[in-house]
């Protein structure tokens, strides 16, 4: 298989409600990965766009989107899994580009969340569900994921205090991003208070501090082949990995629910591609939509034996200066979680702690690092690695 | 030919708010209104679906008989809202499970007669057909011992 690069990562600020209309949105991410590539909009050969389209009033965005940032006549597509998106995305640049057929894809992931209410923008990710035979019982995101909270507790010992750590953790990089939604400190007092907001209950046990917020935000990754990356005049980083799973949509087709099947499986994939193991990850991006997400995140990638995440977060392992340091950019808890800019906004940081371009977040010289991007309740997982 | 009255939209009366009308396994809303939670199973290979469906990704056929859920399921796991998306406010508090009955799962509402304190992970549930103040139909899940 020929190398396949990333040469350029950008994003808008992830915002609880953007100034603009979606392609001022999406040229913000673009400009600033072209920019950081040191490219024109005519080196790129294909755009990929990447997001849910139940938000989005433009049907087709793609086109729009490729006059926009003057991508005529190149051909672009639209892809959809989900809160996944981005990486899938990501993953069918890397097919363009392996096979020859393109030699730079620029993956946008983007979503204007704010158009809708809160509620409206609940109903919606609930239908990411079974509609026929799910949906009319009232299902909604964080229910599901309590659900597997509730599991994972149940078989594990995990305590409400253990996902408490999580978005403390968030928080504690939140602070630190000047592009994330949520810069607050978070502590574990907040959720010690009932009567304090982050202690509500949304879907027992999860809690409001257990969500991510909605956002509203754009990424771009330019995916590049070898012999376009070398011709830059900066580093490449390289996909040496990528895995990709679907499971059930009804959860009365599932048998895990203390973990990810997707996620085991697509890292399963990528890890065998990359010929590495869990061990070998210096730094990992995890997809945190709530703070149980993550706990899983880290057992269904293997830094962790099932039932074991726990110690990772109690031990602060998975801080910046822990053995595997992981979301130090705030995560989705913090970032927020403009759904199909995430994946791509994940990416992102990856890249720049692999060049070593982090800033106050830089692990210390990380050479392979992963990307753990979801889809639904575990619908669709992707995992992505990459090195230096 | 078919007018409009024709149109077999039984699925509608499915749940709180139902997102479909039309399905081939409309059946389904016949038996609730009888009392009987049904899946089907495949003719051919012998494989239980639920929630039911009418073709087998198995055989690529569909000669599908229904079967009823009855007896008891264990809990899997469950999660009591206190937001409910547009459409459902009124139901809440209510909180959503999955039973599983070794063959097959069942996701469907825990009935709201049980308190949360009194559920637990594992213990055994029956699926019973329920009537919503909005006169639909879905199916709770109460104890097995009620
Ligand atoms: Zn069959």
């Amino acid at each position: 298989m020929p190398k396949v690069a990333i040469v350029g990562v950008g994003q808008s600020a992830f915002v609880r409600s953007y100034p603009g209309s979606i392609r001022e949105m999406v040229f913000d991410g673009f400009q600033e990965a072209l920019t950081d590539a040191g490219m024109s909009a005519a080196d790129i050969g294909a755009s990929v766009v990447c997001s849910a389209p139940e938000y989005d009033k433009q049907r087709s965005p793609s086109g729009v989107f490729a006059e926009y940032l003057g991508l005529n006549p190149q051909p672009t597509v639209y892809v959809e899994t989900l809160c996944s998106s981005g990486s899938t995305g990501v993953r069918l640049a890397y097919s363009l580009v392996a096979s020859g057929l393109h030699d730079a894809v620029a993956v946008l992931g983007f979503q204007k969340m704010s158009e809708i209410s809160s509620a409206e923008t609940q109903e919606r990710m609930g239908r990411g569900g079974d509609i026929q035979w799910e949906s009319p019982f009232g299902t909604m995101m964080p229910a599901y994921y309590a659900m597997f909270a509730r599991a994972h507790m149940d078989a594990f010992g995990t305590t409400p205090e253990d996902l408490a750590e999580i978005r403390v953790k968030a928080s504690t990089y939140g602070q630190l991003n000047e592009k994330a939604v949520y810069r607050k400190a978070v502590t574990a007092d907040m959720f010690a208070d009932p009567e304090h907001r982050m202690a509500g209950t949304v879907a027992s046990p999860l809690r409001v501090g257990d969500c991510c917020a909605n956002a509203d935000g754009s990424s771009c990754i330019i995916v590049a082949s070898e012999e376009k990356a070398d011709a830059l005049a900066r580093k490449p980083i390289w996909i040496l990995g990528t895995g990709a799973a679907s499971a059930s949509v009804n959860l009365a087709g599932r048998d895990l629910f203390s973990g990810l099947s997707v996620a085991r499986e697509a890292a399963r994939q990528a890890y065998q591609m990359a010929g590495i193991g869990p061990d070998d990850v210096d730094v990992a991006e995890v997809h945190d939509c709530f703070t149980i997400a993550e706990m899983m995140a880290y057992e269904d990638l293997g830094f962790a034996e099932p039932g074991s995440g726990k110690d990772l977060i109690r031990g602060k392992e998975t801080y910046k200066e822990g053995r595997i340091p992981v979301n130090v950019d705030g995560g989705l808890l913090s970032k927020g979680h403009p759904i199909g800019a995430t994946g791509g906004s994940q990416i992102r940081t990856i890249v720049m702690q692999l060049r070593g371009e982090a800033g106050e977040i830089q692990v210390q010289h990380p050479s392979i690092g992963l990307v753990h991007n979801i889809g639904g309740v575990g619908l669709y997982g992707n995992v992505t690695i990459l090195g230096r | 030919m078919a007018t409009k009255k024709d149109v077999d939209d039984r699925f509608k009366k499915f749940g709180t708010v139902s997102f479909t009308a039309i399905s081939k396994t409309n059946d389904f809303i016949d038996y609730l209104e009888q009392g009987k939670v049904m899946g089907t199973r495949c003719g051919a290979c012998g494989k239980s679906f639920f929630p039911p469906r009418s073709n087998c990704y198995r055989c690529l056929d569909n000669p599908m008989e229904w079967f009823e859920v009855s007896g008891n399921g264990t809990l899997v796991t469950y999660s009591r809202l206190q937001f409910a998306p547009i459409g459902f406010e009124a139901d809440l508090p209510y909180a959503i499970a999955l039973l599983d009955y070794g063959d097959y799962k069942v996701f469907g509402r825990i009935s709201s007669e049980i308190p949360e304190e009194e559920l637990s992970i594992g213990m055994p549930m029956r699926t019973r057909v329920n009537e919503l103040p909005n006169g639909q139909l879905n199916y709770v899940f109460e104890k097995s011992d009620s």
